[in-house]
């Protein structure tokens, strides 16, 4: 968490940052996508009988470039656009309107020749072979990509290595853990070498030592390979640890563009110092924090996001009898709700209540 | 009183639950009126070729065909009712939380099941059954007694029907994969109710064996109570004497499985 | 030639995947083999109280069954998935197919591939051969000709049945149901002479969904019987051309779907 001293208006961070793509853009830009829209038509029953037709934006105008090589997070609340967004890069939905490239195909023409450049994570959903040993989902992606043998066996050195899946490549998929299998998942989708790699919810529902092995095996690959990754999530530390950029979508429009760090400004965001004492103690008084929850002697304090924790760790340490203490990040949900709350209220941005389309 | 209340909330989730599905039961509807096509024609040449053939007359060969059509999602027939779900929480071990429940269970799937037996009677039995008597020579009853009976005798079906899949479904306690029990309910389901051929058609002693099962309390009892073919009382008798066996036999293999699940601990 | 090859593979992996339960696979295929012998146990049965339907004697229904179970059993083991694709659509899975290098309709089509259903081919096949020693035809080049070209073309039409329903559940999810009555009760139509239905199932089946293709209009011609229709003797040998069109259409209806598809889930 890097500290922030100049404020900028969450528009101003988005031009600045859009400054800075039209550069990029020049250099190589891998994705490009330029007011992307799908509208999907819904039948709604409004009698007996009687049904109406409506439309249902759940990309509403979307710009954007990622460049190669970048690492971005996509997030926004659910029914956003989220992964109908995804679902077109890779080629799955076809657009209603707009133009979109990666890496120069237009995924829905040429969604086969795409599936060989490009790597799909579906969090929930595992694309390994339930009752076979995890290796011969592997052999199958071997073929069904015409992987040569000797960059086969290296891709798969290379994750067994870092995903530390030596032990699991004889066991039965069905008998794997979540965190396990999500490694394996992982592994399937980069064998060919795929130039950018999808992730929905990459660390839903892992624990903590696998969360972390995926991301540090996500960072390496970056920074090694250089593949791209874009990556849908509701944990905000994938985001912190991974993406030097966030881009936010609610309502099928893109909301913020920009770095996390930005973000927390945007939103005005908090994260909150757990504290123990040795005794219960009266509340802590340390402004700009405040707390917000007390039990026993164990207290909850607020403090801007955007703000480093030491100063305030530093002064509590010092006036009061510290037992221990922890920092909880914001919920991503908070930061975007707050986020959209302060957009909301800012002139230029209202927009009439709209049907979520499912994403 | 209060468990009364709790077992018919639970057959009316059954019934909303298959009420929910319009799209499948209108493509169910449709799939049983193309089955009843087939079958009255085949039917009808059978009848041409030897009137009377079982005791019935073309017309009443025609009914049975449209009855079977009617009754055999309704009363599950083939299977394809609560079974499978029950199968499937023996097999991932949910069936524990059902017995920490403080409903028995066999009740609690019984009054399901009834539930959606009784949706699917009225909205995937109905059409074809009137499409059916609309279309072709029906042998139906004008009085409205053997109406009355032939709507006591359904329930009684439906009771028996279950009794044989609770069983099936039980068994996944013992037998890793349920494909196979599956199966074979639908084999003795389609042969012995009297899908395939009405069972007084049947010869010999096989004809004798296949009317003495339980299963023939699913098409041929209704059937021939509806056409007044058989005495109602007899028909009741039957049934809720094939019903009682089940539902103890169910009993009884449901303590043997609940005392397995208490040993493993789930 | 892409898309054999991932079907090839996609198939061999379900295969590997169903011998993880080797007593369960042996007791699916004795059951389907079972399951799908019933429907001609019917016919016996029919057989042991007449003497012919329709017109027709036991050998020749036979025929007429050995070649609609033997075709639709080649298509019902290399595509029965296709049958529920709306499952795939319905739960989001379909996803995951449409982002690999392959076409997506093979690997659909291979999608739960079951050698268990290699039972309904045996079954049909061993029916066929019967009805070939026992029939009474006097066989010329031509007819004995007809034979596998009936059962190739029988399998193409079937497919494109397949396909086409695959392509419909893509836009009504539901609809699996509806698909059966076509592939399903397809099948059992023709196990049955046709001067057994009514000339508007006939017709219906010969101009509109071109099922007679399969085996009615050339086994009519092998068995030396007129077509309920009234159609020059040449139509007989036309199946080939009936199932290159039914493929097309088929063809065009899935790329017309999938083009639809409209994903779900998240």
């Amino acid at each position: 968490m890097t500290d922030v001293t100049d404020v900028t208006d969450v528009t101003d961070t988005w031009r600045i940052w859009r400054k800075q793509t039209e550069v990029t853009e020049v250099t190589e830009c891998f994705i490009d996508v330029d007011r992307l829209e799908k509208v999907f038509t819904v039948r709604k029953k409004t009698g007996f009988l009687k049904r109406e037709r409506r439309e249902v934006r759940a990309v509403d105008s979307i710009t954007f470039s990622v460049a190669r090589g970048e690492m971005v997070g996509y997030i926004g609340p659910n029914g956003a656009g989220k992964s109908t967004t995804i679902k077109m890069l890779t080629g799955i939905l076809t657009p209603s309107g707009g133009r979109l490239r990666v890496a120069g195909i237009d995924p829905s023409r040429e969604r086969t020749r795409l599936a060989r450049r490009i790597g799909v994570v579906f969090g929930q959903r595992t694309t390994l072979w339930w009752d076979l040993p995890l290796i011969d989902s592997y052999r199958l992606m071997h073929r069904m990509y015409r992987i040569p043998d000797a960059r086969y066996r290296e891709n798969l050195d290379r994750c067994v290595e870092l995903l530390e899946m030596e032990a699991l490549l004889d066991v039965p998929v069905r008998q794997l853990s979540l965190g396990q299998r999500m490694r394996g998942d992982i592994a399937a989708a980069l064998l060919h070498d795929p130039e950018v790699l999808y992730l929905d919810e990459p660390t839903i529902g892992l624990d903590v030592i696998s969360k972390a092995k995926v991301r540090e095996f996500l960072r390496e690959l970056n920074a090694e390979r250089g593949t791209t990754v874009l990556l849908t999530t509701h944990d905000l530390q994938d985001i912190e640890q991974l993406c030097s950029r966030v881009m936010v979508i609610d309502h099928g429009r893109l909301m913020y563009d920009g770095p996390l760090d930005g973000l927390h400004e945007a939103g005005e965001s908090e994260r909150t110092l757990v504290v123990d004492l040795e005794r219960e103690l009266p509340p802590i008084e340390a402004p700009p924090a405040r707390v917000v929850r007390v039990e026993g002697p164990r207290q909850w304090l607020a403090f801007p996001a955007s703000q480093s924790a030491a100063p305030l760790v530093a002064r509590i340490a010092a006036e009061y009898p510290l037992v221990d203490l922890s920092v909880r990040e914001p919920d991503i949900e908070a930061v975007i709700a707050r986020m959209l709350h302060s957009l909301g209220d800012s002139p230029g941005a209202p927009r009439p209540p709209q049907e979520r389309a499912t994403a | 009183m209060g468990s009364v209340r709790l077992y018919a909330a639970v057959a009316v989730g059954g019934f909303r639950r298959y009420a929910t599905y319009r799209a499948a039961t209108a493509a169910g509807v449709f799939t049983n009126t193309v089955f009843g096509l087939i079958l009255v024609y085949t039917y009808l040449a059978l009848w041409d070729e030897r009137p009377h053939l079982g005791g019935y007359d073309q017309a009443q060969a025609v009914t049975y065909v449209w009855l079977g059509q009617a009754l055999l999602a309704a009363l599950a027939i083939q299977g394809g009712g609560f079974e499978s779900e029950l199968m499937e929480r023996i097999r991932t071990g949910e069936i524990a939380i059902d017995l920490y429940r403080p409903a028995d269970l066999q009740l609690w799937w019984l009054a399901n099941d009834l539930g959606r037996t009784l949706f699917q009677l009225l909205g995937r039995g109905v059409i074809p059954f009137v499409f059916g008597a609309l279309v072709f020579p029906s042998a139906l009853p004008r009085s409205p007694l053997t109406w009355l009976s032939f709507l006591v005798v359904v329930p009684l079906g439906a009771v028996v029907s279950f009794g044989i899949r609770y069983l099936v479904a039980l068994s996944a306690f013992w037998l890793l994969d349920g494909k196979g029990m599956l199966q074979l309910l639908m084999i003795t389901g389609v042969f012995c109710s009297g899908m395939t051929l009405p069972l007084n058609v049947f010869p010999g002693a096989l004809g004798e064996v296949v009317r003495a099962l339980p299963w023939s309390a699913l098409l041929q009892l209704p059937a021939d109570v509806l056409m007044g073919e058989t005495d109602p009382l007899g028909a009741y008798v039957f049934a809720a004497a094939w019903a009682v066996v089940l539902l103890a036999a169910g009993r009884l293999l449901q303590s043997a499985a609940t005392r397995r699940v208490v040993v493993q601990g789930g | 030639m892409d898309g054999l090859r991932a079907y090839g593979l996609i198939a061999g992996m379900w295969i590997r995947s169903s011998m993880a339960y080797r007593v369960s696979f042996a007791m699916t295929v004795v059951g389907n083999l079972l399951l799908s012998g019933l429907d001609f146990v019917a016919i016996l049965l029919m057989f042991s109280r007449v003497d012919s339907l329709g017109g027709y004697s036991l050998p020749e229904v036979a025929l007429l069954y050995g070649l609609s179970v033997t075709s639709f059993g080649l298509t019902d083991l290399a595509v029965n998935s296709l049958g529920q694709l709306g499952q795939r659509v319905r739960d989001g899975t379909l996803d995951t197919l449409l982002v690999r290098p392959a076409p997506v309709l093979a690997q659909a089509a291979a999608d739960r591939f079951a050698l268990r259903r290699v039972a309904r081919l045996t079954q049909g096949a061993l029916v066929l051969g019967y009805a070939l020693l026992a029939v009474d035809v006097d066989w010329t080049p031509a007819k004995v000709l007809l034979v596998p070209v009936m059962l190739v073309s029988g399998a193409a039409i079937f497919g494109a049945v397949f396909v086409a329903g695959a392509a419909f559940q893509i836009l009504v999810q539901d609809a699996a149901e509806v698909q059966s009555a076509f592939t399903y009760g397809g099948t059992t139509l023709l196990q049955y002479p046709p001067t057994v239905f009514g000339t508007e199932l006939v017709r219906g089946v010969t101009f509109v969904v071109p099922l007679a293709f399969v085996n009615w209009l050339p086994a009519t011609y092998v068995l030396g019987r007129p077509y309920p229709l009234d159609l020059p003797a040449w139509v007989a040998f036309t199946p080939p051309l009936a199932a290159a069109a039914c493929c097309a259409v088929a063809g065009l209806a899935w790329r017309a779907g999938l083009r639809s598809y409209r994903s779900t889930g998240s």
